[in-house]
């Protein structure tokens, strides 16, 4: 399902767990600390971000701390997806588990900030209006797929749960 | 506790063994993803209770099995305000609600609480719910950091899923010079190797990590999180086993033979590196690969040098500190906070009189916990403020204003540099 094209936010390598959700604002409530989601790289990103936009950056996105709010921020945003050379192991699990697309994109530089891109996850297509050019993504795993198409971890416990009960 | 089982001759390595062991199979490979049921599960006052609960709820469950459930409270404590003291409210009464088995209220970091009462074993799996939870690697357990999401689930089931990563072997040979430490070493890894060492388990072995006490050990495999590696392992020994049973665990020459890569191994990659060639290192900001030697900073003035966190507030890293210290002052103009990571740390530097050399030279101590390092405690920084630190990242905006500059060292560095007030190197010191 392909709906309006987004807007893509591009960013460059090593994007941390504290520019995404920093420490010392953890104490404010998920849609207060969001609105400072990169705003140290970027300060109008959490301004100006709109639901059903992407987010493209270079290798290791996500490093450093465990904080799921790092991932909570991207989807209180409506970020759709975040596209990246590669990912923190942790923030990748993160954002899989809150149902946020975490893709391993190698080609993000072939996206700029401002772009207007269409992603198709599960055709595992992506498609940068802007510049007119079309890329495959690579296939996920299916235990990652499964967690994404449940909407998440916890509605996919909830339904093996109930299973078993 | 976990038991050795006959295994598929081939060799294989410390992780693999362990994670075999957790799922229930013969062997498994790297690139596989698993499902594996975990032995005990960490998560401190930032991570756990409040983010589990609703999730708990949700779902209508409870703890898989309370007696296998750490809880730590060391990121907002002491309470600095109304927020914090909620939060360490709905902490303990969690803790009452769910039966937890194990609750460390205030009384330091989690990675070193944990081992400080014997509670990480060889061959165990551990899901800590912390990225620096490789910490506990040290102890030759397969342990490993997540979310808050995946550690509700792990709460709530017992389990989890796993991607198996590949085991790297570094070597270390050679012995320290003076004023050189693990700390250094870790540093020099992330400029050396990088920080995206990713579905890797780093293990470290060779003559010079057999020759460290476990503080040192841990110091190594807390920092694999910066390396960006899934964690990191230790082969234990006669110093593991020491640590635990004197730390009120149970371990037996048993688990030496059984817990162990076997010869063999097929490893990702082994990187060979000389200790007595490493000299004190020092990352500038706001990156720990911004790793060189200490010399390179040499006159960068500070304002304030900090003592803390998991990787550098343990005992022997105030010892380091006392080293550099004793008989001489910090800086007018400069402030030494040190934050000793646990209570007990500051009990036994109480006994042995090292609080003494530290606070003679007009360092200032702070409560046990994460503090400053998660920039939630007391010693933040103010925009344009510059500060050497002996925590293990440097990230913009972590200790205060996101115009601060931190740089990441030794405790022999940060001890030297209050001193000198500017960075320099310690061996001048010793
Ligand atoms: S001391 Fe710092 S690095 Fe260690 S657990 Fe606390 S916040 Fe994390």
């Amino acid at each position: 399902m392909t709906d309006r094209p987004s807007r893509a936010w591009a960013f460059g390598d090593n994007i941390d767990t504290d520019v995404l959700a920093p420490g010392r604002l953890m104490k404010l409530s998920p849609e207060e600390l969001a609105r400072h989601c990169l705003e140290a790289v970027n300060p109008e990103f959490a301004q100006s971000v709109r639901p059903g936009d992407i987010v493209v950056a270079g290798r290791n996105f996500g490093l450093g701390s465990s904080r799921e709010q790092a991932a909570v921020s991207l989807r209180i945003l409506g970020v759709k997806a975040v596209l990246a050379k590669s990912f923190a192991r942790i923030f990748f699990r993160n954002a899989i588990n809150l149902g946020l697309p975490a893709i391993v994109f190698d080609e993000t530089d072939a996206v700029s900030d401002g772009d207007e891109v269409e992603l198709d996850r599960r055709r595992q297509r992506l498609l940068n209006r802007s510049r007119n050019a079309s890329f495959e993504l690579p296939p996920q795993a299916p235990a990652i797929a499964q967690i994404l198409d449940a909407g998440g971890l916890v509605p996919l416990l909830e339904r093996r749960l109930k299973r078993e009960a | 506790m976990p038991k050795p089982r006959m295994i598929d001759p081939a060799p294989v390595s410390l992780a693999e063994k362990i994670i075999a062991r957790a799922a229930g199979a013969a062997r498994v490979s790297p690139g596989d993803i698993v499902t594996v049921k975990v032995d005990l599960a960490m998560a401190h006052d930032s991570s756990g209770p409040r983010r589990w609960r609703p999730k708990l709820e949700a779902l209508g469950v409870g703890l898989w099995d309370p007696s296998r459930v750490v809880i730590v409270s060391d990121h907002y404590v002491p309470a600095v305000d109304e927020a914090s003291a909620a939060i360490l409210k709905d902490v303990r009464a969690f803790v009452r609600d769910y039966g937890v088995g194990h609750f460390f209220d205030m009384r330091g970091i989690s990675h070193i609480v944990m081992p400080e009462h014997g509670l990480l074993r060889p061959g165990m799996l551990v899901a800590g719910g912390d990225s620096h939870s490789p910490n506990g690697g040290a102890f030759g357990c397969f342990i490993a950091g997540f979310g808050a999401t995946d550690m509700a689930a792990i709460a709530a089931t017992g389990e989890t899923w796993l991607s198996v990563p590949a085991t790297r072997r570094i070597e270390w040979s050679g012995m320290f010079a003076q004023g050189v430490s693990a700390k250094d070493i870790m540093l020099f890894l992330a400029r050396e190797i990088g920080t995206e060492n990713h579905n890797l388990v780093l293990e470290y072995a060779g003559p010079t990590v057999k020759a460290m006490s476990m503080d040192e050990r841990m110091t190594l495999c807390n920092m694999a999180a910066e390396l960006g590696a899934d964690t990191a392992i230790i082969e234990p020994d006669a110093t593991t086993l020491d640590h635990i049973t004197a730390h009120g665990g149970t371990a037996d020459a048993s688990m030496l033979s059984h817990w162990r890569s076997d010869p063999g191994t097929d490893y990702e990659a082994v990187f060979k590196y000389d200790a007595s060639a490493l000299e004190p290192q020092v990352a500038a900001p706001h990156y720990p690969g911004n790793a060189a030697p200490a010399s390179e900073y040499s006159a960068t003035p500070i304002d304030q040098a900090y003592i803390g966190a998991c990787v550098g507030a343990k005992h022997e890293d105030l010892e380091m500190a006392a080293a550099v210290l004793k008989g001489r002052k910090v800086r007018d103009g400069v402030r030494l906070l040190i934050s000793p990571a646990t209570t007990r740390t500051t009990e036994r530097a109480t006994t042995s009189g090292l609080l003494a050399t530290l606070t003679a030279a007009g360092a200032i101590l702070l409560p046990s916990g994460c503090g400053a390092c998660a920039g939630m405690g007391h010693g933040l920084l103010a925009d344009g403020e510059t500060c050497i630190s002996t925590t293990n990242r440097n990230f913009k905006g972590r200790m205060g204003h996101k115009g601060a500059s931190v740089y990441l060292a030794s405790p022999y560095t940060v001890a030297a540099s209050a001193v000198a007030g500017e960075i320099v190197d310690p061996r001048e010191y010793l």
